[in-house]
């Protein structure tokens, strides 16, 4: 089955005066994909999402939410998609219930169908217990979980986060990235914005890297770490007891291997596959005893680093 | 539909639940209260002949010895402080706390947001200029025992309806900075210097440049003349100028012929009402919505 596509950008263009905030901007991403938006401050990624969100024009290109353009038919993908910007706000003089209350009436959500769904959501992001107080008592994680809960309230296809781990604390975080992460599989395609890769590494499938206006990466984080960073390479380190000369030399010999550096008992050897089976029988020949052995994976971190690194020079 | 209906139900128990409303219904009542009892009261007996018609409506008029402590002078000062502080922070608010932007995306058409705060606002003001009014007429009539006939019913309902036009434009005004400002404390400044502006400068101005048609752009006075109009059918100014302009003879003047003369001065209350109305909309239509 042919997967559908849910978020689209044609040639998407941004501009402010003189200064070009997305530049050409062409992508797509498929139902049920959790999909990473990186980039550092000031690349357009909450652009991005405004023009898909129909909350701002687009100079020129389109985007496209379930086939609905996002100008023109704005109400259709705001019915659609569910939006948690990155400096959330509630009123904070009402309730939690009776902000997702007002949420649920511009949703035009039935009355008795709304508390039930308020209830059941509030009871997901762990704010059942506070339902009651008013939100001005919160903190910013329960902020931020209401605010997912708000999103959820219309049942969206797709959910657009931005920074939505930006000034949390660590066990703050985790729970919101499990209820992405669990918001997912419910079958709702994700879209989340950040500049802190590890975090949200871990439940993205897909990531695109944007920097100044320009998708400069797009794919799983492995595919990004192999095939942009060592150029299709592997590497492999190997620690071993005595690693004499002969070994290093036999290495070379191994159909694959493109080069092996040495350094002290450390062993970087690169390939063009995983070649860790045929080094351990070298290894073996030689009487060496491999301490241990590990490919390296690459982080998106380092990918970040490695893009934007290449692009200053 | 559902946008608008939710939007309004919303700012209007926010309106009634807010403590500015609280205290401005407090000083309007307490306004009312002292006019009716302390300067109707006192005044009314000596302005009344045995011919004199219209005698409840002068309930609303009798300024007494003091001529700016009439009901009439207090709504034209009451009312702009009503639209300035509903409407002075209704959009820029929701974008300081954020909320703009999880408004905004949910799935409405832009404008129910504005237009539902505006007709909160505007059910506001009718509410309190209704109250306001019938609080007098109740306590007016225990005192001098003389009903309103049913011209004199018809006047006070045109003059509520004039009120909340009046109310509406600074609500409109309020509203437009508020959408122009991103800041509360500028909006809320940007609308009393218009309302001081149209309240004491526009008056002076124009008695200093010697052109009375300048009066015309203060919403203050097309407001007063109006009223003035409709609730002193036998002011004998408005009787000569009738006479001289329109041709008419009767006095007092019937309704219609009230309405005539007030006519000019509603429409432009309308049009400033709409004009600014419009500009916020249109600002507030094209704009990034982006969470700051």
């Amino acid at each position: 089955m042919k997967d559908k596509v849910v978020i689209e950008t044609k040639d998407l263009v941004k501009n402010y005066g003189k200064c070009i905030a997305v530049d050409k901007l062409n992508l797509c991403v498929n139902e049920g994909e959790v999909f990473g938006f990186l980039g550092p401050n000031g690349a357009g990624k909450t652009t991005t999402l405004l023009m898909l969100l129909g909350l701002t024009e687009p100079t020129s290109g389109t985007a496209t939410i379930c086939g609905y353009n996002s100008t023109r038919e704005s109400v259709e993908v705001k019915r659609l998609a569910g939006y948690l910007p990155e400096k959330v706000g509630f009123y904070d003089d009402l309730t939690a219930i009776e902000n997702l209350d007002y949420t649920a009436a511009l949703n035009g959500l039935p009355r008795e169908t709304a508390l039930k769904r308020i209830k059941e959501l509030l009871d997901m992001v762990g704010l059942s217990e506070v339902s009651e107080q008013k939100v001005g008592t919160y903190s910013h994680g329960m902020k931020q979980r209401l605010g997912i809960a708000d999103v959820m309230i219309k049942a969206p296809r797709v959910a657009f986060f931005d920074e939505p781990t930006a000034g949390i604390d660590p066990a703050g975080i985790e729970q919101v990235l499990g209820l992405i992460a669990n918001m997912a599989r419910q079958k709702v395609t994700i879209m989340l914005s950040s500049h802190q890769l590890h975090q949200v590494q871990k439940i993205c499938t897909r990531v695109g890297i944007l920097s100044k206006g320009h998708l400069v990466a797009e794919g799983s984080v492995d595919e990004l770490g192999r095939e942009k960073i060592a150029g299709g390479k592997v590497r492999i380190e190997v620690q071993l007891a005595e690693p004499s000369s002969r070994l290093v030399k036999l290495l070379e010999k191994v159909k694959g291997v493109t080069g092996v550096e040495r350094t002290g008992d450390l062993l970087l050897i690169s390939c063009n596959k995983d070649l860790r089976r045929q080094i351990a029988k070298v290894a073996a020949d030689c009487d060496s005893l491999i301490i241990q052995m590990r490919m390296e994976e690459y982080g998106l971190d380092e990918i970040y680093m490695k893009y934007f690194s290449e692009r200053q020079i | 539909m559902t946008g608008l209906m939710a939007v309004f139900r919303k700012e209007l128990a926010d309106n009634f639940n807010s403590m500015r409303f609280l205290i401005l219904s407090v000083l309007g009542y307490a306004a009312a209260i002292l006019l009716i009892i302390f300067v109707a009261g006192q005044n009314i007996r000596a302005d009344i002949t045995e011919t004199t018609q219209f005698i409840f409506l002068k309930l609303f008029t009798v300024s007494g010895d003091v001529q700016f402590f009439s009901f009439q002078f207090f709504m034209a000062f009451f009312l702009p402080l009503v639209g300035i502080l509903i409407g002075f922070d209704a959009i820029n608010s929701e974008r300081a706390t954020g909320n703009l932007s999880r408004l905004s995306s949910q799935p409405i058409y832009r404008d129910s947001i504005i237009n539902g705060k505006f007709l909160a606002g505007l059910v506001s003001i009718a509410i309190l200029v209704f109250s306001i009014v019938f609080l007098m007429g109740g306590i007016g009539l225990r005192m001098i025992g003389v009903p309103p006939g049913p011209d004199e019913i018809l006047r006070l309902f045109t003059f509520i309806f004039i009120s909340i036009i009046y109310g509406g434009f600074w609500l409109a005004l309020a509203l437009m900075f508020s959408v122009i400002c991103k800041r509360i404390s500028t909006s809320a400044f940007a609308s009393i210097a218009v309302w001081v502006f149209a309240l004491f400068f526009i008056p002076i101005i124009a008695s200093i440049v010697g052109n009375l048609m300048l009066n015309l752009l203060s919403p203050a006075i097309l407001y007063s003349g109006s009223i003035q109009v409709l609730l002193i059918p036998s002011h004998p100014l408005i009787f000569e100028l009738s006479k001289a302009y329109l041709g008419l003879e009767p006095n007092p003047l019937s309704i219609g012929q009230s309405l005539l003369i007030a006519w000019p001065q509603i429409i432009s209350l309308i049009a400033l009402t709409a004009l600014c109305f419009a500009g916020s909309y249109i600002k507030f239509m094209r704009e990034e919505i982006r969470a700051t």
